[in-house]
């Protein structure tokens, strides 16, 4: 008898369509991070000045904060679901090279999650004085950002699955390893409203954005097969 | 080339030995240098043209920065290993790393906050060094945070041990992106702290201490590492003649 | 050698003593949280011991 072995592409399409098929389902979890989004970017004016000439100067980072602080609220519960019903279980003894299902499950966790924040951000900057010449340099350094987010959110998921009160732990071992991002991607912006070229923080994001695409999912695999196999 | 007494490094009988006799020299040898980088750092090294004998700080601070990194690469190189060759003493040896790590990570940020305040006139300054300190022990924090969330040892090993390989490549990133980010708003005042004219005199005390720090390291390594050696081991027989 | 002002320290005094004084205080906690955390070991490893032996008798 002849085993027909699923091609690992398709094994990874079915992970991101199952995961759009239940977030379909459940579209309120999707819309809390983006709604927290808005709100933390409103309490900045409320703390400090209506003026906008004076939030235009902290804005990009404002935004860059914000979209960071939403993207990891949704994480923590990334894993937890699958490895609770035995999912992540099955994937691990599939044969399937585990980094790719991985993969597909944070893409689509990016998709509902990331690019929300991006496709927000030019409404949510202008509430901070934002004006529109940096709204390309805004959501293409997000977009960088949240997907190497999504990435390093990934791993730190993985490794805390079933952590009680992970999120703040999660948060905690995330954030730190984020800073690069928020450092490139926010001088970007300010960089372009300030008529320089925001080039070399874009690219280096790119380059950091590649990189977690080539190690992270190694570094996933090795955390969820040490949180499933105890 | 045999490797036994690579195989024999690893076993735990055999390491609980040999760090109890190795320990004491460590200790005792880092007493004798950082005895001897103190005085020669408080007395005999000159005071310094601007600062005066508000550099001495040099001599604390520096080595605590070098310590907190050192530290943490030896943690990190500790966990791949206990990681990809399952040795459990390495394990062992990165848990041990961490909160020694830690206090000097501390320590570095403490001492350069005091010598920021006559030298810069502020208790903080977001300066590059100061900066990539802060993170680092953020990052020694979520390690010993993510060791301690879970029951299983083993699992705590093993987690830790791919969070501390993460944290280690991202170091170098870290690094640059503080340093780069440090370098777009020069402060206005004429900063003493930048580089003091060092010359030989001032530098010996510096790498005494240094070296006193290292060897301290190899010392609370070690006993600490004898402690997480006992905490691992299951088996009983060899404890009845170490206990 | 002046002890007076070795001691003020050229008037950085308060920086300089708290400075090596953290040190010292950092270094102190090192020995003994070290020694604690291998003695602490060795207590519990021995109660291992006797309820093994306890439990084969």
């Amino acid at each position: 008898m002849t085993a027909v072995r699923t091609p690992t592409l398709a094994a990874a399409k079915l992970v991101f369509q199952r995961d759009m098929t239940l977030a379909w389902r459940r579209w309120d979890e999707v819309a809390q991070p983006l709604i927290f989004y808005v709100v933390v970017t409103t309490m900045f004016p409320l703390a400090t000045t209506p003026d906008l000439s004076a939030l235009r100067e902290i804005g990009g980072g404002v935004v860059w904060v914000a979209a960071l602080l939403a993207s990891l609220l949704a994480l923590e519960a990334l894993f937890r679901a699958d490895v609770e019903d035995g999912t992540t279980e099955q994937w691990v003894l599939s044969g399937q090279p585990l980094g790719y299902l991985l993969l597909a499950k944070v893409a689509a966790h990016w998709v509902l999650t990331g690019l929300p924040l991006v496709i927000m951000s030019p409404i949510v900057g202008t509430g901070l004085g934002l004006p529109t010449s940096v709204w390309g340099v805004l959501m293409f350094s997000l977009l960088l950002g949240t997907g190497t987010l999504s990435i390093l959110g990934g791993i730190g998921a993985a490794l805390t699955v079933g952590v009680r009160r992970g999120s703040v732990l999660l948060s905690l071992l995330v954030l730190p390893l984020a800073m690069p991002l928020l450092i490139f991607g926010s001088r970007a912006v300010a960089m372009q409203m300030d008529g320089d070229s925001p080039a070399g923080p874009l690219q280096l994001l790119a380059a950091i954005f590649f990189m977690a695409l080539s190690l992270g999912p190694i570094a996933m695999s090795a955390a969820i097969r040490i949180s499933v196999e105890n | 080339m045999s490797w036994t007494w690579f195989h024999k490094l690893a076993s735990p009988p055999h390491a609980y030995r040999i760090l109890g006799t190795i320990a004491p020299w460590f200790g005792w040898a880092s007493l004798a240098l950082i005895l001897l980088a103190t005085w020669w750092g408080l007395v005999k090294a000159p005071a310094d043209y601007q600062q005066g004998d508000g550099f001495r700080i040099l001599y604390v601070h520096a080595p605590s920065a070098w310590m907190s990194m050192f530290a943490y690469v030896v943690m990190a190189v500790a966990a791949g290993v206990g990681l990809v060759w399952r040795i459990k003493l390495a394990h062992a040896a990165a848990a041990a790393c961490a909160p020694i790590g830690a206090s000097f990570t501390f320590l570095a940020l403490a001492t350069g906050s005091i010598w920021g305040k006559p030298m810069w006139g502020t208790w903080w300054v977001w300066d590059a060094r100061l900066t990539s300190e802060l993170l680092l022990l953020f990052l020694y924090l979520g390690y010993m945070a993510l060791r301690a969330s879970f029951d299983d040892p083993q699992r705590a090993d093993r987690a830790s041990a791919v969070l501390a390989l993460v944290g280690v490549i991202n170091v170098p990133i870290i690094h640059y992106s503080v340093n780069w980010w440090s370098t777009l708003h020069q402060p206005a005042s004429v900063t003493k702290f930048d580089k003091p004219s060092i010359d030989l005199a001032m530098l010996i005390p510096l790498f005494i201490m240094i070296a006193g720090f290292q060897l301290y390291f190899g010392w609370a390594v070690s006993r600490r590492l004898r402690g997480e050696i006992l905490r691992r081991e299951r088996n009983a027989n060899w404890l009845k003649e170490a206990a | 050698m002046d002890l007076q002002k070795f001691f003020e320290m050229g008037g950085y005094a308060g920086y300089v003593w708290t400075s090596y004084g953290l040190t010292a205080l950092i270094l102190l906690w090192n020995w003994w949280a070290a020694r604690r955390s291998e003695a602490e070991a060795q207590t519990a490893a021995k109660r291992r011991n006797e309820l093994a032996l306890e439990r084969s008798s």
